[in-house]
């Protein structure tokens, strides 16, 4: 498949943007419950600000893929059955719950209902939270499943993608949280810096476990279903057209071999071994910039290990445009 | 319930295009508007079209065969392209089958063409809305036209009659007496769309007859029998005409 700019930067900033929501919502929980130290809610408040923003900059990246973006309110239509469509309605909901749960800590607001109220200074910001990470999670799953339910893209066709979408948006996102707590309360870096350590293990585990399975994939299509012919030695003589056309622009990469190739190896370089690296530095020597990098050689890394995952994807209706003639 | 398709003879489509020029000259000029071209006199040039005709090569030298391939939305009767749309704009009609765009819905995601395993949606570049074949939809309803032309463009174009129209879901109609048969396939069935569109392979047509069956043995007028050579000295037809 090409990949498109648009799509790859939606779905790293929203994931970026909700697993720092997950690294908030998780300090927050924990801390109540006595297990990491009580921050000031602007901790809090800042926190999800950013996460609105990184889901919004993804909402905007989004815009630039749709031919009628002015239409897009119409995609909310059919939830029933289209994962794309249960993704735009959850991400607007991801947004404003982040948006509420940064206001309530932003102003203090507390229902005063239940008789043990957290130390973080209330119960309603443990409410909208709940409700922000179920949105997250559906979020995560919506976007996985946009590609794992295309079965004859047989590269997404599993839930490694939905996981691995989940695990990297995860990582991303504490990482973001490992660099921004080192500046406003480093009591949390060591919960956040290390879970992220974790997240990226994780991450490079089932990530290099989709790379193995599709570089083992057999090919369920080929010119014989495709045409319907039973020989051992059919190719195409043409695709009926000289120039191009829509089919062979957006179902092939049209990047040489080598790059290809490179790409692989740069995104494992860049999302996990590097990140690795700099946040176990940045940890031991509790020094922001090491921090600041890591998320920024791990950004750049996703939008290499994105244009991957699209470029890998190959479609059966690329075995009719095999030859220009 | 009607379920309107193509099916295509593979064995006597001679790739000539006709079905391509007369789809895409009958549906710019149709009432959803034009199929946008770029650059059509220039280098590298693009534009939409709901039906493509391919060729392809089947063996090794000498022993090869050339089977020219035309391709169009296939009006899956599973058709995955149509679950996937967020917007509803992509459907199916309930009535006789027919997978349409609705292009007033559209956003152009192109998730639909992502999930077509057939390759056959095409966006438009400018128009920015996924197109498609539309079984001639705006044609095959036209009670303005005469009977006879109430047929796709393409079917009425095709010099070979390569191309059958019918509702497959009537088991005596043209198209299903074919399918039955000719030996009518579908494409891809690893997929599970089940397309109504099918397509008649290419078969060779043998007369098995014997020698003994040439010269009739029961033949009491000789009526059957070589007759004499005439004399060879006069002129003959042959000669005084061209042909
Ligand atoms: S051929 Fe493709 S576009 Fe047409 S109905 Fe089937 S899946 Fe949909
Ligand atoms: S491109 Fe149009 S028809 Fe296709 S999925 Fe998107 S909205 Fe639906
Ligand atoms: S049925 Fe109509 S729209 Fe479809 S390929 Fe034929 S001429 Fe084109």
């Amino acid at each position: 498949m090409h990949p498109a700019f648009s799509v790859i930067f939606l779905t790293t900033l929203i994931g970026t943007g909700q697993g720092l929501f997950v690294a908030l919502y998780a300090a927050e929980v924990l801390a109540a419950v006595g297990l990491l130290p009580v921050q000031e809610r602007g901790v809090y408040a800042v926190g999800s600000l950013v996460v609105a923003l990184f889901l919004v900059g993804g909402l905007i990246a989004s815009f630039f893929h749709l031919g009628h973006p002015e239409r897009a309110w119409r995609s909310a239509a059919r939830w029933r059955t289209s994962w794309l469509s249960r993704e735009v309605i959850v991400l607007p909901i991801t947004i404003a719950a982040a948006l509420t749960y940064g206001a309530v800590h932003h102003f203090g607001w507390n229902l005063g209902n239940f008789s043990r109220v957290s130390p973080v200074g209330g119960d309603l910001s443990l409410i909208v939270g709940a409700f922000g990470m179920l949105a997250t999670f559906t979020l995560f799953v919506s976007t996985g499943m946009i590609y794992a339910c295309i079965k004859f893209l047989q590269e997404w066709a599993s839930p490694l993608t939905v996981i691995n979408y989940t695990l990297l948006g995860l990582a991303s996102g504490f990482i973001f949280a490992s660099a921004y707590v080192a500046y406003v309360a480093p009591a949390l870096l060591a919960f956040c810096a290390i879970a992220a350590i974790w997240l990226v293990l994780l991450g490079l585990i089932t990530r290099s476990a989709s790379l193995i399975r599709n570089a083992r994939i057999k090919s369920k299509s080929s010119l014989q279903t495709a045409i319907g012919v039973r020989h051992t030695r059919i190719s195409q003589t043409t695709q009926g057209f000289m120039g191009g056309s829509f089919n062979t622009r957006e179902f092939f990469h049209g990047a040489p071999g080598w790059m290809f190739r490179s790409i692989k190896w740069i995104f494992l370089a860049l999302a996990f071994v590097v990140p690795l690296v700099l946040l176990s530095f940045g940890l031991k020597e509790r020094s922001t910039t090491l921090l600041v990098q890591a998320f920024i050689v791990h950004y750049l890394g996703l939008i290499a290990e994105r244009w991957f995952f699209f470029a890998q994807a190959n479609h059966p209706q690329n075995l009719y445009y095999q030859a220009i003639d | 319930m009607t379920q309107l398709a193509l099916i295509i003879d593979l064995n006597v489509c001679v790739g000539c295009h006709a079905c391509v020029t007369s789809c895409k000259e009958w549906n710019t000029s149709g009432p959803a508007g034009f199929m946008s071209d770029d650059n059509p006199y220039a280098a590298d040039p693009t534009g939409t079209f709901f039906n493509r005709v391919q060729t392809f090569e089947v063996g090794t030298y000498p022993d090869t065969a050339t089977v020219h391939f035309p391709k169009s939305c296939l009006h899956c009767e599973e058709p995955p392209c149509v679950p996937v749309c967020p917007t509803g704009a992509s459907y199916k009609r309930e009535e006789d089958g027919i997978v349409l765009v609705d292009y007033d819905k559209c956003i152009g995601c192109k998730y639909c063409s992502w999930a077509c395993p057939y390759g056959v949606r095409e966006i438009d570049e400018h128009q920015k809305v996924m197109k498609k074949c539309t079984l001639c939809v705006d044609r095959i309803y036209d009670a303005t036209l005469p009977e006879t032309e109430r047929k796709p463009a393409c079917v009425l174009a095709c010099p070979t009659s390569a191309r059958l129209f019918g509702d497959v879901h009537d088991s005596e109609s043209v198209v299903s007496r074919a399918i039955r048969d000719e030996g009518g396939y579908a494409l891809m069935p690893e997929w599970g769309t089940r397309p109504a569109n099918h397509y008649l392979p290419r078969r060779r047509t043998e007369i098995k007859i014997h020698k003994d069956e040439l010269i009739r043995a029961d033949n009491p007028l000789k009526r059957e029998t070589e007759r004499p050579e005439g004399p060879v000295t006069e002129q003959t037809l042959d000669d005084v005409t061209s042909w």
